[in-house]
């Protein structure tokens, strides 16, 4: 096979900036050619394989929304049966709605059967595929469509799903966050995922311009302050314990929510605004984030 | 080799011979015994097979999805509510132009809850683009099991298969079956050799998306596809008596029908009843047959055209009904009339819904009806005391 085969090549319809583009293909080029991906529906689908058009160099299907945990099962099976599963990595990978709202069923299931499988979630922390709704893993106060800020609203009224724990309840191997601000922690940890056998999940946060209203050229610049302010937390378990977390200097969280149009609603609300730091000071003590 | 055998563990047995790589199941009643007999067949090491016990029906269905995709042949079984939560993947399956077959136990569908026999669920996934076989006895499930994966893995199909079986009454009805050999089975079925797979020394990209410019020919082309499973079902079959000897398949099968004024059609074991209410009328010396669809999708229009041209008075009899319109067999029946010069009476009876028992009375019923006028959807041994509940089961 080529050394230099493209695994995930240009030219998409991805929009300016979007985080999971650039996640995406720093996923699938450290888990390399020896890899079959399976996708549930979402953005990610949608811009890469548009018919007659694809941008994978590596096996791709995709499904349905909620079952590409199932369907890479049933690959990884195969694969099995064949005798070829050594060697070969499967990746079912979804957004955080496909993950921790339609498709955590599936997930849970494959991770429960103990599949050689890694999952991977793309949390841009709403629905942006159909327009910013509000899924599972969008963030308290957040402005979306379905949760909109109002004359008696802050937006969404609910904390992130801890899709991390959940998956950690399963006493899977491996469980690690990641953000596309940190590239080289991405490979690092996918590289890791794949050396280890049986089910993985990493989930990487990742800006999206048009849900978050920020500009496409500020992507990283945002993730960045996501980390720095302890609201996403970057750690690492291996099998049950934390293994390593991406030490900071906190900064408040006004420098983070400030950057996106999705919170501008809060910025003048104090009170929101303390409860929001709350959370960020919650993460920083749990994974004992401060630097 | 002559066994005594219940109708699931048929299945199971014929599965076995047909070495799927990888099973994958959820568990319904009454599809147990199928999924039951495949996962002692793995654990004895009978068949060698990966077997995953899924969390749902749509996992189940999805699970076999990836592994077709990966090109390894699969197999799953179903029924009622597990279809239809495996619905959105059979559509998928067929999409997606995967060869997958499946055994359906057919049951009533809730509300109310119901676990006897009728054919509503399967009606729910009719226009999903699976070629769908109907099987009348034990014999049958062997056969169009072996058939259809010849069928579905034909590169020329590549759709999937689903084999509709009466719950309670195939699945847990013994009877005496010729279960063939391994070598028989291995030369009538090549291993399968799949046309596309997920392969990283080959990568594709499989399930894209199509946008208008492009998805009306993606049915088109499964449509032009059904047309020519109508064709390549009779050198099935054909083929299938070279090997084994026996006659079995097809697209329908005549009975008695050479000089009959009064014909019922249908599918699935209520066939065995009319073929025997049949032989007593004729006796009787009435002038009756049986028509019995064996391949319901495609639909195979010429060969009914052909088959019931003469006859003057056709009863469908369907265990389902399209709430709001009539049974659902009706509708496909009387639409094969349309611009004939010659068209008979067609009336339509709707029976055994949620398993209430049907009897070769039931189907003198039928009969009797049949010389009066015609009916487009009357449902047949109704207890009229408990129509009187307006909202009945809810």
């Amino acid at each position: 096979m080529a050394e230099d085969r493209i695994l995930f090549d240009s030219g998409h319809t991805a929009c300016g900036g979007c985080g999971q583009a650039i996640a995406a293909r720093l996923v699938i080029e450290a888990a390399g050619e020896n890899t079959i991906v399976a996708n549930n529906t979402g953005c990610l689908e949608v811009f890469t394989t548009k018919y007659p058009e694809t941008a994978w160099g590596v096996p791709f299907i995709h499904s349905l929304f909620e079952n590409s945990a199932a369907v890479a099962s049933g690959i990884e099976s195969a694969l099995k049966f064949l005798g070829k599963k050594e060697g070969i990595n499967v990746i079912c990978q979804a957004g955080d709605g496909g993950t921790a709202d339609i498709g955590l069923q599936a997930l849970s299931g494959m991770w429960e059967r103990g599949h050689d499988i890694l999952s991977v979630c793309y949390d841009n922390e709403a629905y942006m595929n159909t327009g910013i709704q509000r899924s599972g893993l969008t963030p308290f106060d957040t402005n979306t469509t379905t949760s909109p800020s109002g004359k008696q609203s802050f937006g969404n009224p609910k904390l992130k799903k801890p899709v991390p724990e959940i998956a950690r309840a399963h006493g899977i191997p491996y469980v690690a966050t990641a953000s596309v601000a940190f590239s080289r922690d991405i490979e690092k940890k996918v590289k890791k995922a794949t050396s280890i056998k049986g089910p993985k999940y990493i989930q990487i946060h990742v800006p999206c311009p048009l849900g978050w209203r920020h500009a496409g050229a500020e992507t990283i610049t945002v993730a960045r302050a996501a980390v720095e302010t302890g609201l996403y937390p970057i750690f690492e378990y291996e099998n049950g314990e934390l293994v390593s977390v991406q030490k900071i200097k906190p900064k408040p969280v006004e420098e983070y929510l400030k950057l996106q149009g999705r919170f501008k609603h809060v910025l003048n609300a104090p009170e929101q605004i303390k409860r929001i730091q709350e959370i960020a000071n919650n993460n920083i003590k749990k994974y004992g984030l401060q630097l | 080799m002559k066994k005594f055998i219940e109708g699931s563990y048929a299945i199971a047995e014929a599965v076995k011979l047909c070495k799927p790589g990888v099973i994958s199941a959820y568990p319904i009643t009454p599809q147990t015994h199928i999924v039951e007999g495949l996962a002692q067949l793995v654990a004895d090491g009978e068949l060698k097979a990966e077997f995953v016990n899924v969390e749902s029906e749509h996992s189940a269905a999805s699970t076999v999805l990836g592994a077709v995709a990966t090109g390894v042949r699969a197999f799953t079984a179903s029924s009622s509510q597990g279809l239809l939560l495996m619905a959105e993947v059979i559509f998928n399956i067929a999409g997606m132009r995967l060869p997958l077959v499946l055994a359906c136990a057919n049951r009533a569908v809730s509300a109310p809850i119901n676990i006897w026999n009728d054919q509503q669920d399967v009606m729910a996934v009719r226009d999903s683009g699976w070629i769908l076989f109907f099987a009348e006895n034990n014999q049958d499930l062997i056969d169009l099991h072996l058939q259809g994966y010849r069928i579905a893995e034909d590169h020329d199909v590549m759709l999937p298969v689903m084999v509709n079986l009466d719950g309670y009454i195939l699945t847990h009805g013994l009877e005496v079956v010729d279960m063939p050999s391994q070598e028989l089975v291995d030369k009538f079925l090549p291993p399968y050799q799949p046309l596309y797979k997920l392969d990283p020394a080959d990568p594709i990209t499989l399930g894209c998306l199509a946008a208008p410019e492009h998805y009306m020919e993606t049915r088109i082309a499964i449509q032009k596809t059904h047309e020519s499973v109508l064709e390549l079902i009779p050198k099935v079959c054909a083929e299938f008596k070279k090997v084994f000897g026996r006659e079995s398949g097809g697209l329908i099968e005549a009975y008695r029908l050479e000089d009959a004024n009064q014909v019922i059609v249908s599918m699935g074991s209520v066939v065995g009843t009319i073929k025997e209410t049949v032989d007593d009328l004729r006796k009787e010396g009435k002038k009756v047959g049986a028509l019995k669809l064996i391949a319901y999708r495609p639909f195979p229009k010429e060969a009914l055209l052909n088959a019931l041209k003469n006859i003057p008075e056709i009863a469908v009899v369907d265990k389902s009904i399209s709430l709001g319109s009539n049974g659902v067999l009706y509708t496909d029946l009387t639409s094969i009339f349309l611009g004939q010069k010659k068209v008979p009476k067609i009336s339509g009876f709707v029976i055994g819904l949620g398993g209430r028992d049907i009897t070769k009375d039931s189907i003198r019923q039928v009969f009797d009806k049949l010389s009066g006028k015609q009916i487009n959807c009357e449902f047949i041994d109704v207890k009229q005391e408990l129509l009187e509940d307006k909202y009945g089961g809810r």
